[in-house]
């Protein structure tokens, strides 16, 4: 982990979110799928907490070496300032924070589940992946059109892909777990990544536990620091012993989790009483401060 | 002239920190998070989490939600209990050689003084700080420190059990602080904490839902500051011997000086640490500057140098008198 000033290579919006590439060698060469970035907000304004982004991809070769690149998704003041930054600009970073996925050691079947901005992550996994001559299979989908990241290059990456949006903007109308078991047996799956929204997780939690597939999920919980000082950003993850749960930090112990540890009830309960509106669909919560 | 020995170290009545500048409660991790992010050998103190006798799994989350200039937050004081922290935490807290003070939090007198018990001669513990802003389970209380009569109660049981200089960590908007500095001074207390940052609720128009799963919170950041400069103001001038300690939107060096000529010994760093890691540092650096530029060797020249025109204070004595 690592403290810089990183220069701002590039930004460019993409679909509903904002791409920046960063120059931060020290921690390219460290990153890899599922760890995330704390970024440091500009000082004198009203907002103070650092923003926490996944990281999509980092270069530790060719062209573009020491490089990293963040997906923003601009939903409050903090996210809405970085889609503004320049290129030639510099952000305070630390990084890479955070669990990694673990990539299989025998089984090569894999399905890659992103929803939303968690694609940033999901889509560095399976470049990772391929390496390894893993299969990658995805599910990927969004509310809408604009909220699937890169369609184009989640289908460069997989054998095969199914696209759904919420609204049938693009691919098939429906939430993802409508695609889930249709894929796992067309593709033979034999371990399930997943990088969705919180329900999301809990459905393919859910059905991996009934298949007894091996999986792991990427959590988003709303953050202080990132780096374990706060205890803010908590999981309810089951003892080892079976003696209850605790509370564990998704910035240090996390965010990648086996999904058979984490008690779902007890955290999308938690989620229910304070998350959303009665009896209205409304989109999804953005636990990672806006 | 000679040449000025400046120093940023400072006495707070047999507690010497190396500089006035502190790790505020529940900032600091558990030892092992800052490395790497901060030289913690270059921090005056750190204050642990805050303890209870039993573990204690804290409330449901969301636990943080920003607002201007400051957060809302609250954790629901999660903490492994006292025999776990003694047995894990403490000793990776005070391996560099940082002095580390212990945050004790509890609902009954009972709690207070187990706890106080449970520390008592582990040499890693170089002073207590006094939580008193949970509930007060035996008289039935929103906020047990808000109330002279339990303060003082507490204050003074810790203190007389203690080895190690305390603190009473008050909460910073309560009536009548000043009359509950002097109860926990005279019950023994080594010095205050000014202090515990006030209640506070943060709302979700989207949702019609509170913001933090635990439902209301406490704030902090800058937000707080001016807040806690006249609750240290004040304290300051009612017991004036007494080490206190200004916890609330500390971030610069010139908010340390603000607290220390409003009469702070020393300040807390919370918020800002969460933000910036190296920050209790940049605080302690921007000190040693403030000092340098005014020719004074030492943060104890600052204390309670706020210049107030002789009708204020003429008119407070006869407030008083009246």
């Amino acid at each position: 982990m690592k403290r810089v000033r990183a220069e701002v290579l590039s930004t460019r919006k993409v679909g509903a979110y904002h791409s920046l590439t960063l120059v931060a060698p020290e921690i390219a060469e460290k990153a890899r799928p599922g760890q995330f970035l704390a970024v440091a907000m500009p000082e004198g304004r009203e907002f103070l907490l650092r923003r926490h982004f996944a990281i999509h991809q980092a270069s530790r070769r060719g062209g573009w070496a020491g490089t990293l690149e963040i997906v923003v998704d601009p939903t409050g003041p903090g996210t809405e300032w970085l889609t503004g930054v320049r290129a030639h600009g510099s952000l305070e970073v630390i990084g890479p924070l955070g669990t990694a996925f673990a990539y299989p050691k025998r089984l090569t079947n894999c399905l890659l589940i992103a929803e939303g901005h968690g694609a940033a992550s999901v889509y560095f996994l399976a470049q990772e992946l391929l390496a390894r001559h893993k299969r990658v299979d995805m599910v990927v989908g969004g509310e809408t059109l604009d909220r699937v990241f890169k369609p184009i290059e989640g289908k460069r990456l997989s054998t095969t892909i199914s696209i759904l949006t919420a609204d049938g903007t693009l691919g098939e109308a429906g939430p993802l777990m409508q695609a889930v078991p249709e894929m796992v047996e067309r593709t033979s799956t034999e371990v399930v990544y997943a990088a969705a929204r919180s329900r999301t997780l809990g459905d393919v939690a859910a059905f991996c536990r009934d298949r007894k597939l091996p999986a792991q999920v990427a959590v988003e919980e709303r953050m202080g620091c990132g780096f374990g000082l706060c205890q803010t950003c908590v999981v309810p993850v089951a003892r080892k012993d079976g003696s209850g749960y605790d509370h564990v930090r998704s910035c240090v112990d996390g965010p990648v989790f086996n999904p058979a540890r984490i008690v779902w009830d007890r955290w999308l309960a938690d989620e229910a009483t304070t998350a959303s509106a009665p009896g209205e669909g409304l989109p999804m919560v953005q636990s990672w401060p806006g | 002239m000679p040449a000025l020995k400046r120093t940023l170290s400072v006495d707070l009545h047999g507690l010497v920190v190396p500089t006035p500048v502190m790790i505020a409660s529940g900032c600091a991790g558990t030892g092992r998070e800052l490395s790497g992010l901060v030289d913690v050998r270059k921090v005056g103190a750190v204050v642990s989490r805050s303890i209870t006798f039993e573990p204690e799994r804290g409330s449901p989350t969301p636990r943080i939600a920003e607002s201007a200039a400051g957060v809302v937050w609250s954790t629901g004081l999660q903490n492994p209990g006292v025999d776990a922290f003694v047995a894990q935490e403490l000793p990776r807290l005070a391996k560099g050689g940082t002095p580390v003070i212990v945050s004790i939090s509890g609902g009954t007198l009972e709690d207070f003084v187990r706890l106080t018990g449970a520390l008592q001669g582990r040499p890693e513990v170089s002073g207590l700080e006094i939580n008193m802003s949970g509930r007060d389970l035996e008289l039935g209380r929103e906020v047990l420190g808000e109330h002279v009569d339990r303060a003082t109660e507490v204050a003074g049981a810790v203190a007389r059990m203690s080895l190690v200089p305390v603190f009473a960590k008050l909460p910073v908007h309560a009536p009548s602080l000043a009359e509950i500095a002097r109860g926990a001074v005279r019950a023994g207390v080594t010095g205050l904490t000014i202090g515990a940052p006030p209640p506070a609720l943060a709302v979700g128009v989207e949702r019609l839902r509170p913001e933090l799963g635990g439902v209301t919170g406490w704030l902090s950041g800058p937000a707080v500051k001016p807040i806690m400069l006249r609750s240290v103001f004040e304290v300051a001038r009612a017991v004036p011997e007494v080490p206190v300690i200004a916890s609330g939107g500390i971030r610069s060096g010139d908010d340390a000086v603000e607290a220390m000529l409003a009469g702070a010994w020393a300040v807390q760093v919370g918020t800002a640490t969460l933000v910036d890691p190296a920050a209790p540092v940049a605080v302690a650096q921007g000190i040693a500057r403030y000092l340098k530029q005014k020719g004074m060797a030492s943060p104890t020249e600052l204390r309670a140098r706020l210049h107030i025109p002789a009708a204020y204070a003429t008119a407070e004595s006869t407030e008083a008198a009246e």
